[in-house]
């Protein structure tokens, strides 16, 4: 697919790195998100754990998607492989829960470089279906009877919550919770890092523009499969991070349905931004549970008018709406 | 060697089906290029429409026929009410849109309809002339009319004024507009034709996999892939590959893994050939100007 006016319009909608003047907010938030810990019980606390999560799968995929411009329709398959890595690891192995999670980041990195090396031939709809087949198979797989002797098969495998360590007087869901959302400020700052880098600018010259970035020396082989690998290095450890919040992982937590949800997160957010993923974890987290309420029946149909909807009201999601109701602020502010 | 023929004719009959289904999403790719991931449950919607007529007591045909205007009536109202405000919105969005309209067909049917699995019927007889031991008679109609489509549209965008416009839209739509071509008219009329083509596909593929609010979406991939194996810029190349990957789907199923593991067979497999052969078999590599 040539590059269209759709991708430069999601150009101009890079917002440059958070501003120093950021700082003072972020703070608040995660202060905020961390006394939470101590005012709310049992399963909103669990809501919490997993829009984090959510929250640090979606932060990957735009790495790939938003920033290098590499669509996947099949991301859950890597959510799926973190997951089952830490469970296996935790339930086999005996791993506590602190090494589980990054080798299950590791596991993910490196399926997704293999993954990334031979789809650098594919791009737009050629790899749309390479992702798909990807999110299609990795279910089916993990119920194939050869592997159950680990994968446990259909019936999955259950998890215990971790304690937590040090006598804290925390509850195991509190515990959980914080040691969560201290991951998810770490990966977001990686996250950040990462996108500010020297590398962050080769990943969006490519997506911009990748016969240019060429001859301008970046290697285009390189960046786009270490984005593929780093972007299921993410989404893998918030997969991890389910699994334990759930307590359980079986092949149908990890449908097609869950890898349409992450992309559908990323542009309800706003592709190639990184707070977008908040309010696309939100979205993929609670507008079902609303649809639900609103129409028992046709609860989709009202996911699906809510999804049509909001895409008119903000083409370039929640943060694209933020960035042209900053724009006309300022044009306000300094015409008058 | 008889049960081997039988698959590749079972074959060639759902390829049919992704043949068709395949021909629609090339309709609307080559006028907007997005791949309507929404087809599928357009098309399922339709067969429903079909179902509730032939309830109500009209003859086969008349219903068939029925379906298809309504069909085309309701792909123009969705290209005109939620694709057309959409045309500056960036790929990922309309990707969204296309996903949010797919489960709102989705579920309004299942609400509408139900979700228990239903009998659709077949207009062609059992004991037709054309029935042999080795093809019934439906996989002779649903292979005919995949071939009467394809021959239809082929015809209509060769050696109609109108076909011809709709390519140079296509094409070309600054171009076109200069010209006075209507080119949203004509956007319309395309989304009309690729559903009203799903429609008669759902109601091929009805009496064969029964009719239930999921039977498209595995025709979908399935369409899809052959799409982008036989190019999705090439109308002929996309029927050929649908007619290919409905036999591959076929012989994967009967000889080396069962009906389970077929999907993902299939579908490594074509990611496989695509690989190697990155613009499709037939297709033609875009070549891109600095």
């Amino acid at each position: 697919m040539e590059r269209t006016t759709a991708m430069n319009a999601q150009m101009q909608m890079t917002a440059s790195p958070a501003p120093r003047a950021l700082w003072p907010w972020v703070t608040v938030l995660v202060v905020a998100a961390a006394a939470m810990a101590f005012f709310v019980k049992g399963y909103v606390l669990f809501q919490g754990t997993m829009l984090l999560s959510y929250a640090i799968a979606l932060v990957g995929l735009n790495i790939l998607t938003g920033y290098n411009g590499q669509i996947s329709l099949g991301h859950g398959a890597f959510y799926a492989i973190g997951a089952y890595t830490a469970a296996v690891l935790m339930d086999k192995a005996g791993a506590p829960y602190w090494v589980a999670i990054p080798a299950a980041g590791l596991a993910s990195l490196v399926v997704g470089y293999a993954f990334g090396r031979p789809a650098l031939k594919l791009q737009g709809l050629y790899l749309a279906l390479a992702t798909f087949a990807l999110g299609v198979v990795a279910p089916q797989l993990l119920k194939y009877k050869h592997l159950e002797p680990w994968t446990g098969g259909v019936g999955g495998i259950v998890l215990n919550k971790p304690e937590a360590p040090f006598g804290l007087p925390l509850t195991a869901d509190q515990w959980f919770y914080l040691f969560t959302l201290v991951l998810t400020v770490l990966m977001f700052v990686l996250a950040r890092n990462l996108i500010d880098s020297g590398t962050g600018r080769a990943l969006r010259a490519i997506r911009d523009h990748d016969m240019a970035a060429e001859s301008m020396g970046v290697d285009n082989r390189h960046y786009k499969s270490m984005a593929f690998g780093v972007s299921a290095a993410f989404t893998g450890v918030a997969g991890a991070l389910s699994a334990l919040a759930v307590q359980f992982v079986s092949p149908d937590s990890f449908t097609m349905f869950l890898s349409i949800s992450l992309i559908v997160g990323v542009v309800v957010g706003g592709v190639g931004t990184l707070w977008g993923a908040l309010f696309g974890a939100a979205f993929i987290m609670f507008v079902p549970a609303v649809a639900e309420k609103i129409s028992k029946d046709a609860a989709w149909g009202v996911y699906g008018a809510v999804l049509i909807l909001f895409m008119f009201v903000m083409p370039g999601g929640v943060m694209g709406l933020i960035a042209r109701a900053r724009e006309r602020l300022t044009r306000v502010s300094s015409g008058a | 060697m008889e049960i081997f023929v039988q698959q590749v004719i079972a074959g060639l009959t759902t390829g049919g089906i992704y043949a068709s289904v395949a021909l629609a999403l090339v309709m609307i790719y080559q006028a907007t290029h997005h791949v309507n991931f929404a087809q599928g449950e357009m098309a399922m919607f339709s067969t429903f429409l079909a179902w509730a007529l032939i309830q109500a007591g009209l003859p086969y045909w008349a219903a068939f026929f029925a379906t298809v205007v309504v069909s085309f009536v309701l792909g123009a109202v969705v290209e005109f009410a939620v694709i057309r405000p959409l045309h500056r919105a960036p790929e990922l969005s309309v990707v969204v849109v296309f996903i949010g309209l797919l489960v709102i067909f989705h579920s309004i049917a299942g609400w509408i309809f139900g979700t228990q699995i239903k009998e659709f019927p077949t207009p062609f007889a059992k004991d037709a002339w054309y029935a042999s031991r080795l093809m019934s008679a439906h996989q002779v109609g649903t292979i005919f009319v995949a071939l009467c489509l394809v021959a239809a549209l082929f015809s209509f965008f060769r050696y109609t004024t109108l076909g011809l416009t709709m390519r140079a839209a296509a094409q070309n739509p600054a171009s076109s507009r200069l010209l006075g071509i209507n080119v949203g008219r004509l956007l319309m009329l395309g989304w009309g034709l690729a559903a009203a083509i799903g429609a008669v596909a759902g109601m091929m593929v009805a009496p064969v996999v029964y009719l239930d609010p999921s039977m498209m979406i595995g025709v979908l991939i399935y369409a899809f892939a052959g799409a982008l194996i036989g190019g999705i810029d090439n109308p002929v190349g996309a029927v050929i590959g649908g007619f290919l990957v409905g036999v591959l789907e076929n012989l994967i199923g009967t000889y080396v893994v069962g009906t389970e593991l077929k999907l993902s067979v299939a579908l490594v497999l074509i990611v496989g050939v695509l690989v190697v052969r990155p613009a499709g078999l037939f297709g033609r590599r875009v070549v891109q100007r600095v």
